[in-house]
């Protein structure tokens, strides 16, 4: 069902992890459907993605999706990296079937959602990027259950 | 290991030699058409009544009573749709749980809009219906319960004796699907007052493409094919006859070495829970620990999902399926985990590995020790368990 690049980047995720003191920090998605992503991005004076990283909770599509954006836009400038649609990491990855569409979306917006915090936290606009609407980083606190 | 590891038994089975090795002639050599009147024919007829009988022993039915399908899926459809137009102006009320096969559910949700009324029982944390709750819920419309008897996901057994007598004494026919249970624990017809049963060939080492509904003697019910005198008419087109031969020889080994089997898969079961639960931290079983088929083992893990983790266990050799959305192509995880309430995230985690007899303790131990890897990696790539970790450091 999937190509042997999700399956490559699914079994062996570039960039997986988190950077420490990160430039900017993205959660999208929800739990209810079964996909979280997470990028950090550690980004320099000249506005250069010079790393990024992901983590993600979902399925090999999730991953795969994360994985792939990460490499995108790693080395890229800020205004290229808002180049990076999901149909580019769609492309990248030869394809996605049809019911797994969204995980790449996911990983355009959770792209979109670490340059708006890093925008806030420098108190600037980056222009074209608009505030992400599933940004899910603030709430549902609390709310565990242990086993 | 080389070998794949085939845990994935309530999905399907591996046909029985002796299941295939009845059926084979039935290709080749003996194939008449049930219907015809020369000695070809009359061979096949023989066949297939013989696997009546057999089948019909096994429940404790008459051979009339047993009526040939195509699986599982179609005795539900039928079963329930036919009822319900049969015993239609008797009453619109149909009761049946929030568990239940999609076979059974959305057949309900066919008659829900075509003016039936349905009640959907809740089921408690372990996965067992509330009977006051369907005591409760019987009106003098009830014309059928339908309850499956063991649950596809989670395993558990519904307290069918109970809701058997519930029936009769309000004079309400009840449907079991029998899909899991059968060939798995026994199944009296009589003693436990069920009106109408499915059940499914591959389920128990049999072929697929064949399986029975069971409809007690006086029962009305509609046709569910038309156009032949097959099945009592009930059911027309020409008999499946290599299939039924084939249900026929796995019901005859299932039966017969029913009790030790199960008790090897319960040994075996119980083995691996005990080993997930010592060696994998964040873990729920899901479903009754006893009241649950002896082959069934369904854990759900934190943090992470479960296509993921079939993905890799696949890549291990390793069969398993889960109650992630992503593996069901929509975006909502497992109704039956839903119903016993896990959270939508938990949901998404689960595991379901069903034993067969032939499976070993040695294959046990390498799949547990490939879960436990898989999900320790999959939880460093969640942020739900960073999150989670994060947490616990700060309140140290």
């Amino acid at each position: 069902m999937y190509s042997e690049k999700v399956m490559d980047h699914f079994t062996n995720p570039r960039n997986m992890g988190e950077i420490e003191n990160p430039s900017g920090v993205g959660t999208v998605g929800n739990a209810k459907c079964g996909d979280i992503m997470r990028i950090y991005l550690d980004i320099d004076e000249n506005q250069v993605i010079r790393e990024c990283t992901f983590k993600t909770f979902g399925c090999g599509a999730a991953v795969a999706t994360s994985s792939m954006a990460t490499e995108l836009v790693k080395g890229k400038t800020i205004e290229e990296a808002l180049k990076v649609t999901n149909k580019a990491v769609m492309e990248a990855l030869d394809g996605l079937p049809p019911v797994k569409v969204h995980c790449s979306l996911l990983a355009e917006e959770a792209i979109h959602a670490a340059l708006w915090d890093y925008a806030q936290k420098n108190k600037i606009e980056i222009q074209g990027l608009k505030k992400p609407k599933t940004d899910i980083h603030e709430e549902e606190e609390g709310e565990e259950e242990e086993y | 290991m080389d070998r794949l590891i085939y845990l994935d038994n309530a999905a399907t089975t591996k046909c029985a030699p002796e299941a295939l090795e009845a059926m084979l002639p039935y290709f080749t050599e003996y194939y008449g058409n049930p219907s015809s009147i020369y000695s070809l024919g009359a061979e096949s007829k023989k066949a297939v009544s013989g696997a009546r009988k057999i089948i019909a022993g096994s429940i404790h039915a008459d051979p009339a009573e047993i009526y040939f399908t195509a699986g599982g899926s179609e005795s539900d459809n039928w079963a329930i749709a036919a009822t319900a137009e049969a015993y239609g102006d008797r009453g619109k009320h149909i009761i049946t749980s929030k568990i239940e096969h999609h076979a059974v559910l959305h057949t309900c949700e066919y008659l829900q809009k075509r003016g039936f009324q349905i009640t959907y029982i809740d089921v408690d944390e372990n996965g067992i219906i509330k009977l006051e709750e369907l005591e409760k819920a019987i009106r003098p419309d009830t014309i059928l319960i339908s309850i499956m008897f063991a649950n596809n996901e989670i395993g558990t057994l519904q307290p069918i004796a109970q809701i058997g007598k519930l029936a009769k004494e309000h004079g309400i026919l009840f449907h079991t699907d029998g899909v899991q249970a059968y060939g798995h624990v026994p199944i009296d017809v009589e003693e436990l007052h069920i009106d109408l049963l499915s059940a499914s060939g591959h389920k128990l080492y049999g072929p697929k493409g064949i399986g029975f509904l069971y409809i007690r003697k006086g029962v009305k019910i509609r046709s569910f094919i038309h156009g032949g005198a097959q099945e009592r008419k009930r059911r027309a087109g020409t008999e499946n006859v290599p299939g039924i031969v084939g249900f026929g020889a796995a019901v005859k080994k299932a039966f017969a070495g029913l009790e030790e089997r199960a008790e090897t898969e319960r040994q075996l079961r119980d083995y691996l829970i005990a080993e997930i639960e010592a060696k994998i931290p964040h873990c729920r079983l899901n479903g009754d620990r006893k009241r649950r088929l002896p082959g069934n083992v369904n854990f759900s893990f934190r943090f992470i999902e479960g296509e993921s983790l079939l993905i890799m266990l696949d890549m291990k050799k390793i069969c398993a399926s889960s109650g992630s959305a992503c593996t069901s192509g929509s975006l909502d995880p497992s109704h039956v985990l839903l119903a016993i309430g896990l959270p939508h995230e938990i949901a998404h985690g689960s595991l379901r590995l069903t034993l067969s007899y032939e499976n070993t303790k040695e294959e046990l131990d390498y799949v547990v020790e490939a879960v436990s890897e898989i999900v320790e990696k999959l939880r460093k790539m969640s942020p739900l368990y960073e999150d989670f970790a994060k947490k616990g450091t700060e309140q140290e």
